[in-house]
């Protein structure tokens, strides 16, 4: 409890200090229009919060990432479980892996939006591309880190090949799996964001687009600190998952 | 339990054969407390795994109660030397249940056993622990109570006491010697150390040193528990003799390795 205490109160001193010296920058060495102070920044966000536009937009974003995420999620651990288990698998798979890992989300935008249209098919799309293969590879290579030893005193215990996969090869993996989740969760918001700002009628992507038309800096500036919020909320909601659900598969954390 | 000729070859990345074991023959009565001793690199360690069942033989058979093995199985109870087999997301008692609830037991009677063997080993009171919180001599016997739980006819330890501090280590012989009385179980128990094979065996094989390493004899030292002590007069006498047999096959290795 005190510990957690602590951790809070750090957490909280460590954003007083960040808005602190943005204020001062931006009223003292910077004093511009185009850098408002964190105040003004605020007060803007709450007014958008009031209208319903902001609300609207971070949950266009936050949907398109959840979907996306979950369905690259779902099918990235079974295809990197095989990986791991199976050399044919693996041959087989590899060339597509090692080929489409190199080509970023954002540079797939625009084959996204021909093939799935502006709408939420190519945003889904991209954000289950951009996580699929972390997950994937993550989960290869937790497989074929499982100690052999692990495997083999199974085995004299009496398990099956199955049950060796069950409860030994799985379980063993689960940590590389939530870490590749986690990598591939902050790859979502840089690609949502990236595809918002190119082709999209609404997100917070979107919002950033719009204001930089009509000069609405505060308008921006509310953008960037609703994504870093989101991004360290999420962030923090998933080390929390890790720690409650599987804390006991790497009881180090 | 019987080895017949048994060879073994690997094959190395580069193509070339490296030959471990070659010809070795063995037999180990049933109730046996049997130490292969043999310097590093002489195969020992190839010998226990091929009687695991996790590598085959290359040739020769190896038979246990007339039966030749095919793989693994529950029959041959495993410790290995470092702690790598045991499952960090199962606790003392998880782990110690594994086979058990492998092989269908139902929950109450495999919860029963493992506690009875944890018990034997000396870890009452550990049973939620995982084993990242427990300290290396308690690990080494959670690997035994998990192996004695599944209540096999034979126990292969590969120097399942070679990573532990001397206080611990001597603690675990005594230990696991009054265990081997209780349960009478066949063991087979690779080590490098001359006097822990003398305070554990009734039998010490010595081979000699690999490559394409046999056994080189083996001596018989049933002594009884107060002369299982190393200033004992017949524990010095099996020391020489011992020391005699694997003297040579020392200076033979140290020689091959440079």
């Amino acid at each position: 409890m005190r510990a957690s205490l602590g951790k809070v109160s750090g957490y909280l001193l460590g954003f007083a200090s960040l808005f602190l010296i943005w204020h001062a920058a931006s009223t003292w060495l910077l004093n511009s229009v185009l850098f408002p102070p964190p105040g003004r920044v605020v007060a803007k966000a709450l007014e958008l919060a009031q209208e319903g536009v902001l609300g609207e937009q971070v949950a266009v974003s936050m949907m398109r990432i959840f979907t996306g995420f979950l369905g690259g999620t779902l099918i990235g651990i079974p295809v990197g479980l095989a990986i791991g288990s199976f050399t044919i698998v693996r041959r087989l798979l590899e060339p597509y892996t090692e080929f489409f890992r190199f080509i970023p989300a954002t540079a797939m935008i625009t084959v996204a939006v021909i093939w799935f249209g502006i709408g939420e098919g190519s945003k889904v799309f991209l954000i289950i591309y951009t996580t699929v293969f972390i997950i994937i590879i993550n989960t290869a290579a937790g497989v074929a880190s499982v100690a052999p030893n692990k495997i083999r005193a199974a085995r004299s215990l009496g398990a099956s090949r199955a049950q060796v996969f069950f409860f030994v090869a799985l379980p063993a993996t689960v940590p590389y799996i939530l870490t590749g989740m986690r990598l591939a969760m902050a790859n979502s918001f840089v690609t949502i964001i990236a595809a918002e700002l190119v082709a999209a009628n609404s997100g917070l992507g979107k919002m950033i687009w719009d204001s930089r038309m009509y000069m609405l800096v505060d308008q921006i500036f509310v953008a960037l600190l609703v994504l870093g919020l989101l991004g360290f909320a999420t962030d923090r909601l998933f080390r929390w998952g890790i720690y409650a659900f599987a804390g006991r598969f790497s009881p180090v954390t | 339990m019987q080895l017949a000729n048994v060879s073994k070859v690997y094959r190395s990345l580069s193509g070339s054969d490296y030959e471990a074991v070659r010809d070795l023959s063995l037999d180990i009565d049933a109730g046996e407390f049997f130490c292969l001793l043999g310097t590093s690199g002489c195969g020992k360690t190839t010998v226990l795994n091929m009687v695991a069942g996790f590598e085959p033989v290359t040739s020769g058979d190896i038979r246990i109660a007339g039966t030749a093995i095919e793989g693994p199985g529950a029959d041959r109870g495993v410790v290995f030397q470092g702690d790598d087999s045991l499952y960090s997301w199962l606790t003392a008692l998880g782990n110690v249940e594994f086979g058990l609830r492998m092989r269908g037991v139902s929950r109450r009677e495999r919860e029963e056993k493992a506690r009875h063997y944890l018990e034997l080993v000396g870890l009452t009171g550990q049973e939620h622990k995982h084993p990242p919180e427990l300290s290396g001599g308690m690990k080494q016997r959670i690997q035994i109570a998990r192996v004695l739980a599944n209540e096999p006819q034979m126990l292969l330890m590969d120097e399942p006491f070679a990573a532990l501090d001397a206080h611990t280590r001597a603690a675990m012989q005594r230990e696991l010697l009054s265990i081997w009385r209780a349960t009478g179980k066949t063991v087979l128990f690779i080590t490098h150390d001359i006097d822990e094979a003398i305070i554990l065996a009734t039998k010490i094989g010595v081979m000699h040193a690999g490559p394409a390493s046999k056994i080189k004899g083996v001596v018989d030292v049933t002594l009884s528990e107060s002369e299982r002590d190393r200033t004992h007069d017949r524990f010095v006498g099996a020391y020489r003799q011992v020391h005699e047999m694997i003297r040579d096959e020392v200076a033979i290795s140290l020689e091959r390795a440079h």
